[in-house]
């Protein structure tokens, strides 16, 4: 069985990310880039699945700009056995990744594609379903913990009411909570093997996608809370409280 | 397509109308349109329809009632309803972890974008959403010609009173008799717990890392007792297993908006702060002066939290907090 992994660059976590001056968009010059914490816990979800020996092949795969190979590099580095990079300049919505992927998906016939629950950057959290709708698989999202077992997948999944478990038929899509696993650290020898390892490009334009959009119409810094006070003891904060009505 | 489809939280049939339906409703209501249905998906839902009787301005109820749809699945719900939901303008669901599985999967059989987490209705296709955990909000229209679907963010939104309303006509969808059977539900583990529920509740009680322990963080029970507030965390603390995982409080897990939110131990991370950004007053409790928790904090106090929360349950009494 192979196993598709989406990831998406972004804008790492740790980076308080501001607007333009001009508002077109947030700046990037100089910015820590990464992939998606939520794609590298489906990284490495697939290959805990290879090295239980459940899976013979993790393929990784974005859609991203030229240097967003630095990226598939270092999921090469973490264990995917091979990369593809559909290139593009411009940002692409979730739909038109999940038409790629669904290309893609087609080409290397997974038992499994893997997905972040959402990317970072802008927190639609769309494209794994649209995926599974698309390929007209199950799809189990915001899952925590994942059993394969005779072809059929038991996904633990974060619900707002507590944990919600389904046994959902292979091939599907899965897409990753924080609390599925714990990414490795990638070491220096990875590194260097990584480099051996392929990445095959292909134009985002070659799968002749032309789907209309949604359109931007400006960015905006959300409103600003106003700066609070300090207090010295916890009477006075009660104080304060029952002065604001919330006591 | 015209009108707006506001498919409804999946829920049991014995309880109060699920106030993401009602949020979402008001969302519905905001956009307007030639007329509003409500799609419900479930299991025995006569108990539920009457009470949603008293729902204004709704046309017509739409149903998919039927005992193998009592834990709906994302796989089998948006299948189900696609043929319905082709025929209108506008398609909503809350942005619960229902709707945020079902809309996309949707949006994917009808191959059309969609818009996640409104916060405001700009217009009946425009709409503002934040990104980069809210700290940018953007706004998208969504071109003519194609239906609009969209999640909405629940903390930003009232829920409508329900009106006079009455004489809704119900109508039930057709339902194969072969069901897909690709997902299957198997069971809901539900942490047992009489706390108000995190994303109503007027007061949250939340606690981070600095609690240390499962036995520690009971005593924020107490705090929430005395306040009748629910019960947050932040994800160190979910992680560390203090706290289950539907009590975190941040860009993924709730977002809340209580009038009151008390952090003790919760430093402050950009993507703790996503979550209670609209909270009306937010106390910050934390022994390092630099937390950036005092930054969004509009009552910050230094002190271990120790040593504060018993003092805090004596001083409500002292100076006799309503409960
Ligand atoms: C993709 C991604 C998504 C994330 N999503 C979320 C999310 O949804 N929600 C979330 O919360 N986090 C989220 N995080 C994690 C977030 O970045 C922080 O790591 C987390 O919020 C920290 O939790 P904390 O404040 O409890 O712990 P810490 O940052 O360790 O803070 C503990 C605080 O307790 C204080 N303290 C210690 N002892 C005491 C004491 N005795 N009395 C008083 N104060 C004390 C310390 O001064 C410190 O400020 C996410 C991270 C990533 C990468």
């Amino acid at each position: 069985m192979k196993i598709l992994v989406a990831v998406k660059r972004v804008i790492d976590y740790s980076v308080r990310v501001r607007l333009k001056p001009d508002r077109s968009g947030v700046v990037t010059d100089g910015v820590k880039l990464s992939i998606n914490p939520f794609d590298e816990i489906a990284l490495e979800e697939a290959l805990r699945i290879r090295e239980r020996g459940e899976a013979s092949e993790v393929v990784v795969a974005t859609v991203g700009p030229r240097d967003v190979q630095t990226q598939l590099r270092s999921a090469l580095a973490m264990g995917a056995d091979r990369a593809i990079h559909i290139e593009s300049t411009d940002p692409v919505e979730p739909l038109s990744v999940a038409h790629v992927l669904h290309a893609l998906v087609l080409e290397i016939e997974p038992g499994l594609v893997i997905l972040g629950k959402q990317a970072i950057d802008d927190d639609l959290g769309q494209t794994g379903p649209m995926l599974a709708a698309l390929w007209g698989r199950p799809q189990a999202t915001f899952v925590s913990k994942l059993t394969l077992k005779d072809g059929v997948a038991l996904a633990v999944r974060e619900v707002d009411h507590g944990l919600e478990t389904l046994a959902l038929d292979l091939p599907l899509v899965v897409t990753t909570d924080l609390r599925l696993n714990t990414p490795r650290f990638i070491k220096m020898p990875d590194i260097m093997k990584a480099r051996q390892k392929p990445i095959v490009t292909r134009p985002f334009a070659s799968f002749g996608l032309d789907l209309p959009g949604l359109v931007l119409e400006r960015l905006e810094g959300p409103p600003e809370r106003k700066s609070g006070i300090r207090v010295e003891s916890v009477a006075a904060l009660v104080t304060q409280l029952r002065e604001r009505g919330v006591v | 397509m015209e009108g707006v489809l506001v498919i409804a939280e999946a829920q049991a049939g014995d309880a109060p109308i699920s106030e993401a339906t009602l949020k979402t409703l008001a969302v519905a209501q905001k956009i307007g349109g030639a007329a509003l249905d409500v799609l419900w998906v479930g299991s025995d839902l006569a108990p539920l329809l009457a009470r949603a009787q008293a729902l204004a301005k709704v046309r017509t109820f739409l149903t998919f009632d039927d005992p193998r749809l009592a834990h709906p699945t994302a796989t089998l719900v948006a299948g189900l309803v696609a043929e319905r939901a082709r025929r209108y303008a506008h398609v909503l669901m809350p942005g619960t972890s229902y709707g945020r599985d079902v809309l996309p999967r949707l949006a994917g059989l009808l191959k059309t974008p969609m818009v996640s987490d409104v916060l405001e209705v700009m217009g009946a296709r425009t709409f503002k959403r934040g990104i980069y955990a809210g700290n940018i909000h953007t706004v998208v229209t969504v071109p003519d010609g194609m239906p609009v679907l969209l999640t909405v963010r629940l903390a930003s939104w009232q829920a409508v009173a329900p009106g006079a309303g009455g004489g809704i006509p119900v109508e039930p969808c057709p339902i194969p008799e072969t069901l897909p059977e690709t997902a299957r539900f198997v069971a809901l583990a539900v942490d047992p717990s009489d706390r108000p529920d995190l994303q109503s509740a007027r007061r949250v009680v939340s606690g981070g890392r600095a609690l240390g322990s499962r036995e520690n963080f009971a005593l924020l029970e107490r705090l929430a007792e005395r306040l009748h507030a629910a019960i947050g965390a932040s994800r160190a603390a979910v992680d560390a297993g203090y706290a289950p995982n539907d009590l975190q409080v941040g860009q993924t897990g709730k977002i809340i908006a209580p009038e009151l939110y008390l952090a003790f131990g919760i430093s402050g991370a950009i993507q703790h702060l996503t979550g209670i950004r609209d909270a009306r007053t937010i106390v910050a409790v934390n022994k390092d002066p630099e937390a950036p928790i005092f930054k969004v904090a509009d009552i910050g106090l230094v002190g271990d939290l120790f040593e504060v929360i018993p003092e805090l349950l004596a001083e409500l009494d002292r100076q006799g907090a309503e409960p």
